[in-house]
């Protein structure tokens, strides 16, 4: 990382009031965090939450509508080629030019990229088994992510982006993408930010949550810090939100308890010592699917009390 | 080389996974004094896990005092743990073991025994809190 070690105190990336809008739609807005450098952030939301979006706007594919967003201090702009630099993108479907053989692609990440690092790049297929003279329509879909991966490497960007980038994988090579991105978050002090639906895997590599849903950021933060921070409770189904410590996210009611993810400090979490109450640590993807399931007005005001119109027995979030 | 794995399933963050099986194995003298612990890479790879969970479990074992960093050279176990005396271990055993029988003659199945140990475990953490 030695073009980027000028502002390697401050955080790896920070939004500020980002915002992007479709014509009269917004796709994102009020868009307000930072991840720190060295961590593995997970972009967490439902199909159009506005996590490509997000990702675009980092990368300098899209232009901010409103606030801006800055990779080690230096903010963003579209179409800018210090801005594509900076950052190494792994896209969805890992677009990579078909009839090209992987030095082809090699070739072109040269010409694009000024701090390309082709020895990298070739030990890295090299080491998969990948043959340089290949090319890539002959590449089996976990080879095609591995390419695009090593392309992102190579590029010795300090931010890596991947955007979905084990979806179209099978376990294996899912497995050992991801095995590859935590190795080399370990050797180079990288910082990613990996979006996902996929909520059930990412606990395990991911230290820095990020919740997306209706274009808000409905929950940021230390994954660790959150799920100390949030508790399951048992409580009587009577229980208005009000007499809970903490904020309620979301409500599930039964015939005769609630099951209530709250989010509230240690104290308020002490003080609580009603009988007949239980408070459980909450899982990862409980944590997720909880404020995913939020209604979108929640992301900025309360909860309203006893959810009526959401009578069933439980649901995905609060049953394990 | 000592070599972790993880549970996906128990609930327990991966990280106190890593430092509850260092613990077990000390206990267990699989681990002793001077065995060096796998790199942080090799752990991240290994389980594909983020490496920083397995800094985080690193610090929390020097913290502890069971384990410590040799710059360059990696870390180290550096207590021997003081493992549960066999007697004690026997009286455990048989008060519990009295325990269940009678919980047993009282009608209780599998599932509620584990689920009073839960209770009564979660009663005593909350006297602990301040």
């Amino acid at each position: 990382m030695t073009q980027h070690d000028a502002d390697a105190s401050g955080p790896a990336l920070r939004a500020d009031r980002l915002g992007r809008r479709y014509g009269k739609v917004w796709g994102l807005r009020d868009c307000t965090l930072e991840v720190p450098a060295g961590a593995v952030a997970a972009l967490v939301g439902p199909n159009g939450a506005g996590k490509t979006t997000l990702l675009e706007m980092i990368i300098g594919l899209l232009e901010p509508t409103e606030g801006q967003v800055s990779v080690f201090g230096q903010t963003s702009r579209a179409d800018t080629a210090e801005t594509l630099a900076r950052v190494g993108y792994v896209a969805q479907d890992h677009p990579l030019y078909r009839d090209f053989t992987v030095a082809d692609m090699f070739h072109l990440g040269r010409a694009m990229n000024p701090g390309w690092d082709q020895e990298l790049a070739e030990a890295r297929v090299d080491t998969l088994g990948i043959p340089l003279k290949r090319r890539v329509k002959k590449l089996s879909g976990g080879q095609q992510a591995q390419v695009s991966l090593t392309m992102a490497l190579a590029k010795r960007a300090p931010l890596l982006v991947l955007d979905e980038p084990v979806s179209s994988l099978d376990p294996v090579a899912r497995l050992e993408f991801m095995r590859d991105v935590m190795a080399s978050a370990a050797d180079a002090a990288l910082t990613f930010l990996i979006s996902s639906h996929v909520v059930s895997e990412l606990e395990r590599f991911c230290d820095w949550l990020i919740v997306l849903s209706h274009g808000h950021v409905q929950l940021a933060g230390p994954a660790d810090d959150l799920l100390d921070a949030h508790r399951l409770l048992t409580v009587p189904r009577a229980t208005p939100d009000a007499e809970l410590p903490g904020t309620a996210v979301h409500r599930t009611d039964s015939d005769r308890h609630s099951t209530v993810l709250v989010r509230a400090d240690a104290v308020a979490l002490a003080v609580q010592g009603h009988a007949g109450w239980q408070a459980d640590r909450v899982s990862f993807e409980q944590l997720v699917m909880g404020y995913l399931q939020r209604p979108s007005t929640a992301a900025t005001t309360r909860n309203p009390a006893p959810a009526a119109k959401r009578p069933g027995p439980s649901t995905k979030a609060v049953t394990r | 080389m000592f070599r972790f794995r993880l549970d996906g399933s128990s609930g327990v963050p991966p990280y106190l996974q890593l430092v509850h099986q260092v613990r077990q194995s000390l206990l267990l003298g699989y681990l002793r004094e001077g065995d060096r612990l796998p790199t942080v890479k090799d752990v991240a790879a290994d389980l594909v896990i983020n490496p920083n969970t397995v800094v985080k479990a690193y610090r929390q074992l020097e913290h502890e005092g069971l384990a410590g960093g040799r710059p360059g050279q990696g870390t180290f176990i550096t207590a021997t743990a003081t493992p549960v005396s066999p007697e004690a271990q026997q009286d455990l055993r048989a008060s519990l073991e009295a325990w269940l029988r009678a919980a047993e003659e009282a009608g209780l199945d599998d599932e509620a025994v584990t689920a009073l140990i839960a209770v009564a475990r979660q009663d005593l953490k909350k006297e602990r809190v301040p």
